[in-house]
């Protein structure tokens, strides 16, 4: 049953470059710290998919066991897990997330 | 069920033992926290290691009976 739900996981986060798992949509976050998330993609003009885990619970529950990372939002970049609201936005103020994203292609220098 | 701030505090020091922790009552609701921790024990870990470390702590309450805890990691700077 995990491998079938990591499979998913790992179909998603291998398709886009930048996916967002967070509780309500890019256009209508349902939490304050997907919101602050979405915010800070949005500003910097990056393109994610997002996945709403309130609509699918199989997902909420299984992207917190297959990152071993116990809240939402989570952002993931090339497949590789970012970090929670708290690092994102530390990582976004501090300009690292902007390095991060122009190292990988996604942001204009 | 709310937990208070002493109660986590005391969970993350049992857990990182030299850990300096400052916890914050951002709404003064008991439900939403911040908590800024210091410890020589993150020095060579990423962003994404430390919170880790500070979850293990907590014992699996994140995300449970603890909603909202903002957390901000470091190591503590050398004295000069």
């Amino acid at each position: 049953m995990e491998n079938i739900i990591f499979d998913r996981i790992r179909k998603q986060i291998e398709s886009s470059d930048v996916v967002l798992y967070m509780k309500g949509t890019a256009v209508f976050p349902q939490c304050g710290f997907s919101a602050a998330v979405v915010q800070i993609l949005s500003q910097l003009g990056v393109p994610f998919k997002d996945v709403n885990v309130l609509e699918d619970s199989d997902i909420r529950q299984g992207i917190k066991d297959f990152t071993d990372w116990p809240t939402i939002p989570q952002l993931y970049v090339k497949g590789e897990f970012v970090g929670g609201c708290d690092i994102v936005r530390e990582m976004f103020e501090s300009g690292e997330l902007q390095e991060m994203l122009q190292s990988k292609g996604l942001l204009a220098a | 069920m709310a937990m208070g701030p002493g109660e986590i505090e005391a969970l993350i020091k049992a857990g990182i033992p030299d850990a300096q922790v400052r916890i914050e009552d951002l709404r003064g609701d008991g439900n939403h926290y911040a908590a800024y921790i210091e410890s020589a024990s993150f020095s060579g870990k990423n962003r994404v290691q430390q919170h880790k470390m500070v979850y293990d702590a907590l014992q699996g309450k994140m995300g449970g009976e603890l909603h909202a805890l903002a957390i901000q990691t470091a190591v503590p700077q050398e004295k000069k």
